[in-house]
């Protein structure tokens, strides 16, 4: 009996796909091969994996709040009001995203730096330094995870009918009111899945926190930084860190799978 | 009282409609598709801003274009129902109706305390802890209007509030809203494209086409002496526009009518599909109008049988006749017949 056309794969496609899946898993499946489980417990509970794990984890949470608080507006703005520029503004958000982390840091640097732009004033006028402190590290993990959250929730904003606002405004409500009693809850899921995209962006950033803010133990070594001195060190310490990193990626990813990774 | 006159200018599209709609009165804005209805009810409501013109509800001026008058929607005494109801999905059917009052500046309290006594005007009060997908599409009509209603709207404006209703559903919500709108002491816009709600629901009929009023007054008048082909066709009529003397109005080089009323003028004659007759052979005798002309479709009407017929100079005309009769003529599109109407049947009305 033949089957029908679309339950066929021809080999051509079938042999690169099974690859392309392989060249995904194994380094995933090597790690947790090679992970020396015999004294993983012990290897957790060691002061220097828990603190970069609380670090990270503090950092990760912080930049997420910041990107919220900064980048829902920024989402609703590009979403609802026409003003000139505005693809010129929607490009510059998703820089970031492109931008390889380093650079990413460097600017940041150049800003925020001692000497900087801002940096000068913010030190000169309230004593405040960011590069190489904590607060540093919440700065450079937001400039880099920032992006996925307005992205996603300009999404949800444009895919929601205006049309609830418009009766919120025939019932006296203002843009505000309106905004905070309708316009969010409507998207709060596009909200929610774009915080968790961005917190998980925000943990595994390197490239802009190691430039911008250093790799300090308990001050600003975050988990991927801990990850990579390990690797110079120890490597049963940097396949333990790993673990744990991906452990949470694989939560989130278990978490987002009706929302993101669903096929339409 | 609503005192408005709505100018919208849009690409190739321009609304101008004077509207005055007293305190207490309900007035149906009725149209084809495309006319501006919608358009109208979103300026009155300030989701679309005004070309020219101005909007006056109980004196105060909500729009001047000329004068950069402009009041912005949340501060406008309005209330809407709209076409698919935008019923807050997040928000229980209680909450939706507190909704308004709270933004009035209502506390909390109050706020829904006065929905729960809306909710139960409108025979909801035990649905008030639904959302809006549980309700169903008479439920969330009510629910509509009581959001509308409950902040005591000086203009009370619907878009199709019955269109997206089944039948059965459409008869026991129409007879409700007829009472709430009764009740409701400010002015109430109708926009509808549907006759029937119109005539029962309003007490004064505006009817747009084109963006510009081609016929306004009560429902006997328009009823009686529609003005256009499609009020014509709303209340059911054929219409036809001529040049009167005496008893003879002629309608076309070869279209001559004879009716009851005499007048001399420009006059519109109308009468109804059910005193159309039909021949097959040229009737004689009686003091009657005949013409010759070709079947171009044949509907069901009723009790009756609609049939479209095509005379000279292309004049169209509908005739009812009971299935029998239909059976007796062997009705089929194409086919010659003979139309025939007493001039008794027909009305006169200066154009």
């Amino acid at each position: 009996m033949r089957r029908p056309a679309s339950g066929r794969a021809p080999a051509a496609l079938l042999l690169p796909a099974t690859l392309g899946l392989a060249f995904l898993v194994l380094p995933l499946l090597g790690l947790v091969v090679r992970a020396p489980w015999a004294t993983l417990p012990r290897r957790l509970v060691e002061p220097g994996v828990l603190t970069a794990l609380r670090l990270s984890l503090q950092t990760a949470s912080l930049a997420t709040l910041l990107c919220l608080a900064l980048g829902v507006p920024l989402a609703w703005l590009l979403a609802r009001v026409q003003f000139p520029g505005r693809r010129l503004v929607r490009a510059l958000v998703t820089v970031p995203l492109v931008l390889p982390p380093v650079v990413g840091g460097v600017a940041l640097l150049l800003v925020f730096g001692r000497r900087g732009l801002l940096g000068a004033w913010l030190s000169n006028t309230f004593g405040v330094t960011l590069p190489f402190t904590t607060p540093g590290v919440v700065v450079a993990e937001a400039f880099v995870a920032m992006p996925f959250l307005v992205i996603a929730v300009e999404g949800a904003l444009r895919g929601a009918d205006a049309r609830y606002e418009e009766a919120a405004a025939t019932l006296g409500a203002g843009r505000w009111t309106s905004f905070r009693r309708v316009t969010l809850p409507l998207v709060a899921p596009g909200v929610a899945a774009g915080a968790v995209l961005c917190w998980a962006r925000a943990l595994g950033e390197f490239g802009a926190t190691i430039t911008f803010a250093g790799n300090f133990p308990g001050r600003t070594q975050t988990m991927p930084l801990a990850v990579y001195l390990a690797l110079e060190q120890d490597l049963d310490a940097a396949i333990v860190l790993s673990l744990v990193l991906l452990a949470v990626s694989v939560t989130i990813l278990a978490s987002l799978r009706d929302k993101w990774i669903a096929a339409p | 009282m609503l005192d408005a006159h709505l100018v919208v200018e849009r690409d190739r599209f321009r609304l101008d409609l004077q509207l005055r709609i007293d305190s207490g009165e309900v007035v149906a804005l009725l149209g084809p598709n495309g006319a501006g209805k919608t358009t109208a009810l979103r300026a009155l409501a300030g989701l679309q801003p005004l070309s020219a013109g101005y909007i006056r509800l109980n004196g105060q001026t909500l729009a001047d274009p000329d004068r950069r008058l402009w009041t912005p929607t949340e501060r406008r005494s309005i209330g809407v129902v709209f076409q698919d109801y935008l019923l807050f999905p997040h928000l229980s059917a209680l909450e939706n109706v507190a909704f308004g009052p709270r933004s009035h500046g209502l506390p909390r309290r109050d706020a829904r305390a006065r929905a729960a006594g809306w909710l139960s005007r409108v025979g909801l009060a035990e649905q008030a802890r639904a959302r809006p997908r549980q309700l169903s599409g008479g439920q969330a009509q009510r629910v509509a209007l009581a959001r509308a209603l409950a902040v005591d709207p000086a203009l009370l404006l619907l878009d199709e509030p019955l269109a997206a209703l089944d039948a059965r559903t459409r008869l026991d919500t129409r007879a409700q809203l007829h009472r709430h709108l009764a009740e409701h002491p400010g002015a109430t816009l109708l926009v509808t494209h549907d006759p029937l709600d119109a005539l029962v629901l309003a007490e004064r009929l505006v009817i747009i086409e084109d963006g510009c009023v081609v016929q306004e007054g009560d429902a006997a008048t328009i009823t009686a002496q529609p003005r256009t082909d499609y009020v014509a066709r709303l209340v059911g009529l054929n219409l036809y526009r001529g040049r009167a003397s005496e008893h003879t109005v002629h309608i076309g080089p070869g279209f001559t009518l004879t009716v009851a009323d005499a007048a001399t003028g420009e006059v519109f004659v109308a009468f109804p599909p059910a005193a159309v007759a039909l021949h097959t052979h040229r009737p004689d005798g009686s003091p009657r109008n005949t013409w010759p002309a070709v079947v171009t479709g044949i509907q069901r009407h009723g009790d009756n049988v609609r049939v479209q017929l095509a005379g000279p100079d292309g004049i169209a005309a509908a005739a009812d006749v009971t299935p029998a009769a239909a059976g007796a003529l062997r009705l089929d599109p194409g086919q010659q017949v003979w139309a025939a109407v007493k001039a008794t049947e027909t009305r006169t009305y200066p154009a």
